[in-house]
């Protein structure tokens, strides 16, 4: 037993820590959230310089690191900086499915995903689909050499920033159906898509992507027709590894600017930190983030488990983390007062991107319902 | 970043096992797994049996007859007694006073009472509490002035202690007295070990809310004590006190309690039906059933750090008060929904449904009077050993500097 992270993750950190806190302090997030583009495209060539990219891809795919703890030490880092460059989308999730089913052709593009020369777009919730991953509409009918598209996908994460994307399309079975699902390459520039781009509430940007008779040709299908779902599971896991581990970087930020300000603040004479009341809130916010990072802790530790139990810690960990975030979010503003509900304080915009982090990937109730469905198959 | 316990532990645990299977008496487990009563003679059994293969006494150093266990083997021994249903240990003279005297008590103290601990010779309970001391331990009032007689030198202790747990089995009692009434509120107390047989020590029953006859009122009156039994300094007895107190915090979590509390809690669930499916099919139970399961993964992990953190030689510290206040709340949770789950039969009860003995007619499920005395009796568990506001307190002040 052994909670220390290897000396290679903690100079990973330590790197990425100090380089966030000198090169992203929040005035530069700030004005990049803003941005037309929704990230910095100079920002996203230093983080690759880093290695910070290549830190979450397996050596295979042209990264060094790729395990469970490289994704949590990354991203808890990327939290306590509100970094929004698009590192889940692009090498996270896309690369993940085409790490777990491309060709050989396919793979190359990791390659590009590595060193930041390309951004990959993950294009999978649809307007209806509400967290549910088998749930797709978008159609793939066979046609000419290869397939045609039809349909919308929701809140593609920097959809606007990205060269292609990894899109899940039916080309078989029932609406809700596992089996039936098909994954495909699909570049941006290609005849009949669109894409609606739009800020977010918690910064940066994302786009909605319509799909009007787009014709693929046959090496765009990533893996075999109608196996899809499992690839999906597979990415959707480590994202929600990764914004689990963000959202902890985030409490950890929320709960010092917190405690800076108990201990600073002044009012009837004395540091409001002396009062019990809000003593009280504070400790039991500690307590709650302790039991977040225990369970970053037990995703990272399983993600490279058996099935069952990999997604049941995947899913109590999202759920944890829905929960505890939305708390710790609400509490800081409150504890803070009138000045948390403010612009200018970073803790409004650490409170903005907790809150939202339960809008990706499946929120508090998605993840309770899909563990007590999988402690059935447990159980069964 | 590794979860697994090494080989060395994993044996460890196979040993724990093997022990547990080979010497823990069904009767006892039995008993346990179904909530009901211990007699004096089963929890001494217990301790005879633990005693005999030298693991009773496993906070002490080799060199009283402890193990010699690390935090690691201490956590894996209490985690698998829990989810066997051994008995708990009596935790006042094993676990509280046997390290106070080891680190204050003199040569004479430490020969004469330590190995009485372990024999059982000695039954010990705890006098902390009185009516005007709970939270605020300090404010004790119970005195002990000095004297000298024909027999030699002695105490006088007048007063009165509170909520003492088992003190009816109990030939002894350590307890914090107020030797010096002008210093100032700590600095006057004083550790001390009466014999309660002593003429002038009554016991009352507290009958609790369960009906059960758990704790009692220990009185004084004009009782001698020889200056002997006193342990450490006069008028420093704070500092006994509150060492005895990080004691009492081990094992706080309760963890492998929880996890043996929950598989059972599902089986219950399991077997209850409500429009003819297993109330584990319910959805509004089957979420509360899951968020407690989901708290209590995250809290093993969050155990285990903290236990990782002292086997690396950090200090359990204002930690232990997280795994107090969340620990507690997660069992009490499980009691919570134990009881839910019995539908109308969490009401019909008598104290001897309790008894294994009992073969009186059935009301409702097996557990169902035991459900609703274990909720009810749980309640104490955020209360006692420092209650958890008191531990949000400590959390302020320790850990976030407030």
């Amino acid at each position: 037993m052994n909670f220390e992270h290897t000396e290679e993750r903690r100079m990973l950190a330590d790197s990425l820590n100090r380089f966030i806190a000198e090169q992203y302090a929040f005035e530069t997030r700030d004005r990049i959230a803003a941005s037309n583009e929704g990230y910095s495209k100079a920002m996203w060539q230093q983080f690759a310089e880093l290695g910070v990219i290549g830190a979450l891809l397996r050596e295979e795919d042209g990264g060094f690191g790729g395990g469970g703890f490289d994704i949590a030490v990354v991203f808890e880092a990327l939290g306590r900086g509100l970094v929004i460059e698009p590192f889940l989308g692009s090498a996270v999730l896309a690369a993940e499915a085409i790490s777990a089913a491309g060709s050989a052709e396919q793979k190359a593009r990791l390659a590009s995903i590595a060193d930041g020369s390309a951004i990959a777009g993950f294009a999978h919730d649809e307007p209806a689909t509400h967290y549910e991953l088998a749930r797709v509409q978008t159609r793939a009918e066979r046609g000419g050499d290869g397939w045609v598209l039809n349909g919308a996908k929701a809140v593609v994460a920097q959809g606007e920033a990205a060269d292609w994307f990894v899109v899940s399309a039916r080309s078989g079975g029932a609406v809700d159906d596992e089996a039936g699902i098909s994954l495909f390459l699909v570049p941006k520039d290609v005849a009949g898509v669109q894409v609606i781009g739009i800020p977010t509430i918690d910064g940066g940007r994302v786009a909605e992507l319509r799909f009007n008779h787009v014709q693929l040709d046959a090496g765009a299908l990533l893996g075999e027709e109608g196996q899809g779902y499992a690839v999906l599971e597979r990415a959707v896991g480590r994202g929600v590894l990764a914004l689990c581990a963000e959202s902890l970087g985030a409490m950890e930020a929320a709960k010092a600017a917190t405690l800076d300000y108990l201990r600073t603040r002044k009012q009837f004479g004395v540091p409001i930190g002396s009062f019990q009341a809000l003593q009280h809130r504070m400790a039991d916010l500690l307590l709650e983030i302790e039991q977040a990072r225990s369970a970053v802790i037990n995703a990272a530790a399983a993600l490279d488990g058996e099935r069952i139990v990999r997604e049941r810690a995947l899913s109590a960990a999202k759920a944890s983390i829905g929960r505890i975030g939305t708390l710790v979010a609400e509490e800081c503003i409150q504890l803070h007062g009138g000045i948390g509900m403010t612009w200018e304080l970073p803790l409004a915009h650490y409170a903005k991107r907790l809150v939202m982090i339960d809008h990706q990937l499946g929120d508090e109730d998605h993840h309770l319902a899909r563990y007590i469905a999988l402690g059935r198959r447990l159980a069964a | 970043m590794d979860l697994n316990f090494t080989p060395e532990e994993e044996a460890f645990r196979a040993e724990v096992r093997a022990f547990l299977a080979e010497k823990l008496p069904k009767r006892l487990s039995d008993k346990v797994a179904n909530g009901k009563h211990l007699s004096k003679d089963d929890m001494q059994e217990w301790h005879a049996i633990l005693n005999q293969r030298g693991w009773l006494a496993n906070h002490w150093p080799e060199e009283y007859g402890g193990p010699g266990w690390t935090a690691v083997e201490k956590f894996i021994f209490e985690h698998e007694c829990a989810l066997e249903n051994a008995p708990r240990i009596v935790p006042f003279g094993v676990n509280m006073l046997g390290p106070v005297l080891i680190k204050y008590g003199n040569e004479a103290q430490k020969r004469y009472w330590l190995p009485r601990i372990l024999d059982g010779s000695d039954w010990w309970c705890q006098g902390y509490s009185e009516p005007g001391a709970g939270s605020d331990l300090a404010a004790v009032k119970t005195t002990a002035v000095r004297g000298v007689d024909e027999q030699g030198e002695h105490y006088i202790v007048n007063g009165q202690k509170t909520w003492t747990t088992l003190g009816q089995h109990a030939n002894m009692i350590f307890c914090l007295v107020r030797t010096d009434r002008e210093a100032k509120k700590q600095e006057g107390i004083s550790f001390l070990l009466i014999d309660m047989n002593t003429p002038g020590v009554e016991v009352r029953p507290i009958v609790l809310l369960d009906g059960e006859h758990e704790v009692n009122e220990v009185f004084f009156t004009d009782v001698r004590v020889p200056v002997e039994n006193l342990v450490g300094q006069e008028n420093r007895g704070w500092t006994c006190a509150k060492y005895l107190l990080t004691y009492e915090r081990t094992n706080i979590a309760g963890v492998g309690f929880s996890v043996a509390g929950l598989e059972r809690l599902k089986r219950i669930a399991f077997e209850q039906t409500r429009n003819g499916k297993p109330l584990l099919d319910d959805p509004a139970f089957a979420a509360r059933l899951a968020r407690v399961e989901i708290d209590l993964e995250n809290m093993k992990t969050t155990n285990l750090r903290v236990i990782a953190a002292v086997a690396g030689g950090g200090v359990p510290g204002a930690e232990s008060s997280m795994l107090k206040i969340r620990g507690t709340e997660i069992r009490q949770e499980i009691n919570a929904l134990a009881r839910r789950a019995m539908g109308v039969y969490a009401r019909p009860f008598s104290q001897d449904m309790l008894d294994a003995a009992y073969d009186g007619p059935q009301f409702g499920p097996d557990f169902a009077a035991a459900a609703s005395a274990q909720y009810f009796n749980n309640r104490k568990l955020s209360i006692f050993g420092g209650s958890n506001e008191i531990q949000k307190n400590i959390i302020s002040k320790m850990i976030l500097g407030l």
